[in-house]
């Protein structure tokens, strides 16, 4: 099969086609064998055989383990049409896995030894194969792609799960026998695992189960208290992998599993920071058997998410080993296939289970929620400890009863009681529901400090100590423990009013700021068979429903009555019947589906990835090109995605440079197309190539591509065609464009021209030209989002690139844009480091394909605009064609009927997507806030960050649609109106002066800071492309973000205390004061720094002590820092180590991490530094005290 | 030749009715979810000259034919037609945008309007009918 056609990419096969002579016929791409080898495409992901998987399934499935459901999720088999009948023992079990690799070997088992890992035979399908799989029925397959996994189990034990004894393999390992039933083992293509793939024995086998996860057996009555590995503190999660990778049980993240006997739907699993359950490795000690109860939480941030699935797909297997036999009579439907649900992506989920009358199990669940941990009630500061949020935020409701014995001598009769408590509580209902929000008409205290008049003009010092949290809505404390969270769902207004007169008279704006795909920390998974929703509405259950009595609950959106099914009444969680309030659903308002067929159009896609590269000179000169193929080389394995992830790569200057890496070739191959009037595609399906089969093609290509053209001497750019052809290379499938552009497209379809007048720059007029030149851009996205590909821009220019009109691209295709100005990769490090760190994050973030999202609300509320990258499908329904952890949306309201009926009113987002491992997940956030009737209710939950970033996002519509100059009256006359309505609604003092609520004191202050951004600002110089790049950003960055890069924060480092300081992890963070950003808060003794969201500047006064500078930056005195440091030196000084972990601290939570510029008192960056103090005087702008002088003239 | 007119403006009047009565159905069809904005847009879009010139041809032979009362009438309608035709931004897709329709209420004004031009034409309607009966009865 290797091709020996003219394969060197240096010699490209030049497909030159006289526009005029045809148009563009495919025909005259044939020639080089290459070509010809494969059959012509169709199928709906390429080749036929290919298609024919995505159906075929394991038709082998089979677990003749007769009563042994296998619990995971049932769903994405049906879809396919897998006929795994129970019991049924199909001979043809390799269906699917030869049709795989039908086109490139025969043997499928070697196929998929081609793993970068070369792991013999891998742990996926092949495993079917292997004769020790015959020996131990448990062991199943992994997974292959659309989660058929062709395991197949001799008949074995019936009744009775396995057991495998492990092997001591490891010194550390404790001798678990292991009871497995044939479940899933992830696979991944992750080099991590693959030494856990490397072997085929079965020893390995058990050992490689036992090594990720780690059940506890607790049903042995009484055994030691159980081990509450987790919260303990632990390991960095970036660990993580490497543990599992290397299958060391001790040190291995904990796995705890709730093995629900299959029955049960579900798992809760969080993303779990590792830290909680590390220290695991005492629990392992004990001897296991039996059914355990294993929660399992895989590691991992965002970072270590991709990883995260390995460990649970072993908690996957893990917990049907654990299922006890007796208590999984024939489930109901065809569960039996265990599909690996690698759910790399959730964290974790893990068990399913279908409806079934199952007699629970008794189990204990004290390793899970841990009698270690009794103060899990508390209400917790995630900040400072994790483990308690996970607590806090993940189940409440589980720490209800079992969880009080952390010594019980007996778990399982502990259990049973509680279960039985718990059985019998009365189901809230409606009155006690509105007798609890009655009780809380107050929360004086809060109200009243939120109402306190503050005059603006006398008191100076209005910034809190600490980065200000968002307000707590005014309802009922278990409402609010299970609330949304406010970094994932913020309103503006956290006590909604009850009319639109009501909200006009208020002043304020009424929206939604959302960040519904933010890498979670932990996120309850469930699998179930039935998602349960509202008949009428559509609405997803969620906590804020009200059951009525057992088998009924009303809609709290429509507020109509629905029937509970009969699955949901039974609670895997505790495992008892008749309780439907205590499902996960209800208990979280954050919770993540795994969908069935019916949301789905189509088979899902998978994970498919085209860069479409500018290699024109100009964009040779910057030198981009070396550190992209650099990045991309170096985060290849970590692409999310599964064995069916594709890549492509096409190139260009004037013409169409397209890759063939079709597998089987010995080097890449180039196929240039110059017709540019009307694209074709040389080769159907050898350009998107599966990444598993050419991955040596692709490192071929990008080690190669910098040297290839290092000596073009094109400088122009077809821009436009190279979109047109990279949209019809993906439109069969979906997936994401990333493009990289460094100039003006000059050359066919939507080319531009410069519109940019450099005199304007600083003109304090009108700002021309910041819509779109050409609607080519806007169409082509709105055809992409038709065809599910995201298009994401990535725009590394000097000169003025028409940022506004190339950005609809990314605009209308849910992607987004990147922007590095004045790029170049010698003469701008900052900008080269920058990209290197945005380009690895946006490789490895997690990914969505094919997404809607739908925010549902309260019946007389209504969605009046959308801000963000997406097209609106309708009404409210934004359709996604990729989502990605990073970008948030912001929706304003209007209040369309009156909310009088109700004393609380919800909002819903559900995000429907396709995981990058082909899953169908459905993430569903809810939000729940009072209805209030009076203006200063209104005022006192108003949430000042929430409205300076709806305003802002509502200004950068008006500067578009209108004029900037419109824009920034519309924020100065936010602030006016809203003074005046509370001069002469609320406040009956007769001060004069400028007074506002508390709550709303730091708004005159933002909304200066807003007139001073970039995207705003008038009379400073700034160039159009940034300042449009300015406004993009302000409509994707979630709030906490915006709000670092409207008014940073501000700390002064060298007289940090310790005093409240969090201790985290054996490190002590310092929690310095926040300052106000004015020059007179600095002082030349001193060292600042300034959190900016994307840059910190770490100021060193001229006068600062020897000391700080010795000890933190390592130089002796102020004279010897040099002038561009970038970095903070790791050194052994307290102070240093005080000075780090507060920085990464600051970090923490942030996508993309930020880079540090120390800033000495004389250095020209200095201005920079100054530019963000923004309550200073500046050129052209005002000072804070002027503004709030202006505003008040404004009043009367 | 004053009966020739309001024949033709009847029927140029009676175009422009069901014009607009495909304008409300569209865009309420849009409302209730059945088609996509997409195709929405682009098949309003198709209409917006049509619908100009037609209006316009009315206002002309009005101003022709030297009633100017029915032209003052007409008049204002065709400025608007005009104006909202020149003021689409340059990226945008026509005068109904996909990517903008759902958003600050424009579908709801699109609706109002083509409410409004409705009434208006059906108003016309009747005026051009009297019009061409009393010019058919006076030859």
């Amino acid at each position: 099969m290797s091709a020996p056609g003219p394969t060197n990419v240096g010699s490209s096969v030049s497909y030159k086609q006289s526009s005029a002579a045809n148009g563009g016929g495919a025909p005259r791409c044939q020639n080089g064998p290459a070509q010809t080898m494969y059959p012509p495409p169709t199928g709906h992901y390429g080749a036929p055989p290919q298609q024919q998987n995505y159906h075929i399934n394991p038709v082998q499935s089979t677990p003749v383990h007769g009563k042994v459901p296998i619990t995971n999720n049932t769903l994405s088999p049906n879809y396919y049409h897998n006929n795994q009948q129970q019991q049924q023992h199909l001979p043809q079990q390799h269906v699917a896995n030869s049709s795989y690799t039908a086109p490139c070997s025969a043997s499928s088992s070697q196929s998929y030894a081609s793993l970068p890992s070369s792991a013999p035979p891998p742990s996926n399908t092949q495993y079917t194969q292997h004769s020790f799989q015959q020996r131990h029925p448990p062991y199943t397959t992994p997974a292959s792609y659309y989660g058929q996994q062709s395991y197949q189990v001799p008949p074995p034990p019936l009744h009775h799960p396995t057991v495998v004894p492990a092997p001591s393999s490891g010194s550390e390992t404790p001798l678990h026998p292991i009871v497995s039933y044939p479940s899933s083992q992830g696979i991944s293509q992750y080099g991590t695992l693959s030494s856990l793939q490397g072997t085929s024995t079965p020893t390995i086998i058990s050992n490689q189960m036992g090594a990720p996860l780690h059940q506890y057996n607790t049903s042995q009555p009484a055994p030691t208290t159980p081990v509450h590995p987790g919260y303990g503190g632990g390991l960095p999660s970036q660990m993580a992998p490497l543990m599992n990778g290397q299958g060391n049980p001790v040190q291995a993240p904990l796995q705890k599993h709730y093995d629900q006997s299959h029955q049960t739907l579900q798992s809760y699993n969080s993303y779990g920071g590792v830290g909680h359950h590390s220290g695991s490795g005492d629990a392992d000690r004990t001897p296991l058997r039996t059914p355990s109860t294993s929660v399992h939480s895989s590691p991992g941030h965002h970072q270590g998410m991709q990883y995260g699935y390995v460990g649970n797909n072993g908690a996957n297997s893990a917990s049907t080993i654990a299922s006890d036999p007796s208590a999984a009579p024939s489930t109901s439907s065809s569960d039996e296939d265990e599909d690996e649900d690698e759910d790399e992506e959730a964290g974790g989920d893990s068990t399913s289970s279908s409806t079934g009358s199952a007699s629970p199990v008794p189990n204990s669940y004290d390793s899970l929620e841990g009698g270690s941990y009794p103060d899990a009630m508390l209400p917790s500061n995630n900040l400072t400890n994790e483990a308690q949020a996970y607590c806090n935020y993940g189940y409440p409701s589980m720490q209800q009863a079992p969880v009080s014995c952390p010594d019980s001598a007996s778990p399982n009769a502990m259990y049973g009681q509680s279960s039985y408590q718990q059985f019998s509580q009365p189901f809230p209902n409606l009155s006690q529901l509105s007798a609890a929000l009655g009780g809380l008409s107050g929360v004086p205290e809060l109200e009243m400090e939120a109402l306190r008049p503050v005059n603006l003009l006398q008191e100076r010092l209005l910034l809190p100590r600490r980065p200000l949290e968002a307000p707590e809505p005014n309802i009922s404390a278990d409402l609010k423990k299970v609330n949304c969270s406010p970094e994932t769902f913020r309103c503006t207004l956290t006590s909604l009013p009850q009319t639109q007169a009501l909200l006009n008279k208020a002043r304020l704006p009424l929206g939604l700021l959302l960040h519904p795909f933010r890498d979670l920390q932990q996120l309850p998974v469930i699998t179930s068979n039935t998602i349960v929703r509202c008949r009428f509405c559509r609405t997803y259950i969620n906590p804020f429903v009200t059951f009525l009595d057992q088998r009924r609950w009303k809609c709290n959106l429509c507020y109509r009555v629905n029937d509970v099914p009969d699955e949901f009444m039974y609670n895997p969680v505790t495992r008892s019947y008749g309780e439907p309030h205590k499902r996960p659903e209800v208990q979280n308002s954050t919770v993540e589906f795994i969908a069935s067929s019916d949301y789905m159009l189509r088979p899902p896609q998978p994970a498919v990835y085209l860069f479409v590269l500018d290699v024109s000179h100009n964009a040779v000169e910057t030198g981009y090109l070396k550190y992209f193929c650099e990045s991309l080389l170096e985060n290849l394995d970590k692409l999310p995605g599964d064995m069916h992830t594709r890549v492509g790569f096409l190139t260009f200057d004037s013409t169409i440079h397209f890759y063939n890496l079709q597998h089987g070739l010995s080097q890449p191959q180039m196929l240039v197309v110059s017709d540019l009037d009307d694209v074709f595609i040389p080769s159907h399906d050898s350009l998107m190539v599966k990444l598993k089969e050419s991955r040596e093609l692709v490192k071929d290509l990008l080690t190669s591509l910098p040297a290839m053209v290092s000596q073009t001497r094109e400088t122009h750019s077809a821009l436009g065609p190279a979109l047109q052809a990279a949209f019809k290379l993906m439109s069969p499938t979906g997936g994401r464009i990333s493009v990289f552009q460094t100039q003006l497209p000059s050359l066919g379809a939507g080319l531009l021209q410069s519109r940019e007048d450099p005199n304007q720059r600083s003109s304090s007029k009108g700002v021309q030209h910041l819509g779109p030149a050409t609607d080519f851009y806007k169409k082509l996205a709105l055809d992409c989002s038709g065809q599910q590909i995201g298009v994401d821009l990535f725009l590394l220019s000097s000169q003025y690139a028409d940022l506004a009109s190339l950005a609809c691209i990314s605009k209308y295709s849910a992607g987004s844009v990147f922007y590095f100005p004045s790029f170049h990769h010698i003469h701008n490090p900052t900008q080269l480091e920058k990209f290197q760190r945005d380009l690895e994050r946006y490789l490895t973030r997690k990914i969505g394909f094919e997404a809607v999202m739908r925010i549902r609300c309260t019946k007389g509320l209504s969605i009046h605009t959308f801000h963000g990258n997406f097209f609106v499908r309708s009404t409210d329904l934004l359709s996604l064609a990729n989502v990605n952890p990073d970008s948030a949306f912001a929706v304003q309201m209007s209040i369309e009927d009156s909310l009088a009926d109700s004393s609380l009113a919800c909002f819903q987002a559900a995000l429907l997507y396709t995981s990058s491992k082909g899953k169908r997940r459905i993430r569903v956030h809810t939000l729940c806030l009072p209805v209030v009737n009076q203006l200063s209710d209104i005022y006192a939950g108003a949430d000042v960050q929430a409205i300076t970033c709806l305003l802002a996002n509502m200004a950068i519509d008006r500067s578009i649609s209108s004029s900037l100059s419109d824009a920034r009256d519309a924020l100065v006359n936010a602030v006016v109106d809203f003074a005046n309505s509370y001069k002469s609604n609320v406040s009956n003092l007769q001060q004069s002066g400028l007074v506002l609520p508390a709550s709303m004191r730091l708004f005159p202050l933002y909304i200066l800071a807003l007139l001073k951004q970039k995207s705003l600002r008038t009379g400073t110089s700034t160039r159009l492309d940034e300042r449009v790049f300015a406004m993009c950003d302000f409509k994707t960055q979630p709030l906490q973000q915006l709000m670092r890069m409207v008014h940073p924060d501000l700390y002064r480092l060298d007289d940090m205390s310790d005093q409240g300081a969090l201790h985290l992890n054996n490190t002590v963070v310092p929690q310095p004061h926040l300052l106000h950003l004015a020059a007179e808060r600095l002082s030349r003794d001193g060292a600042f720094l300034m959190d900016c969201g994307t840059t910190f500047y770490l100021f060193i006064g001229k006068c600062c002590s020897e000391m700080f500078i010795q000890d933190v930056l390592g130089y002796p005195n102020f004279t010897s820092i040099p002038a561009n440091m970038s970095y903070i030196p790791e050194l052994e000084t307290l102070l240093s180590e005080r000075v780090r972990a507060f920085v990464d601290w600051l970090q923490d939570n942030r996508a993309f991490s930020s880079s540090i510029h120390v800033v000495k008192d004389d250095a020209s960056s200095k201005t920079t530094f100054f530019q963000h103090l923004l309550e200073d005087q500046s050129e052209s702008a005002s000072s804070y005290q002027e503004f709030l002088k202006h505003i008040q003239r404004q009043m009367s | 030749m004053e009966a020739a007119v309001f024949i033709l403006s009847l029927v140029d009047c009676c175009a422009l009715i069901f014009l607009s009565v495909y304008f409300i159905i569209t865009l309420s069809d849009l409302e209730c979810d059945y088609i996509n904005a997409r195709a929405c847009c682009s098949k309003l879009n198709k209409w917006v000259i049509p619908e100009m010139i037609g209006q316009c041809l009315s206002t002309v032979l009005m101003l022709v034919s030297m009633h100017w009362f029915v032209f003052l009438l007409n008049l204002p309608v065709a400025a608007w037609d005009i104006y909202r035709y020149l003021k689409v931004p340059m990226g945008n897709m026509g005068v109904f945008d996909p990517t903008e329709i759902h958003n600050r209420g424009q579908l709801k004004s699109h609706m109002k309007e083509a409410m409004i031009k409705l009434g208006y034409h059906l108003l016309c309607f009747f005026i051009y009918l009297y019009n061409m009966i009393l010019a058919l009865i006076n030859d």
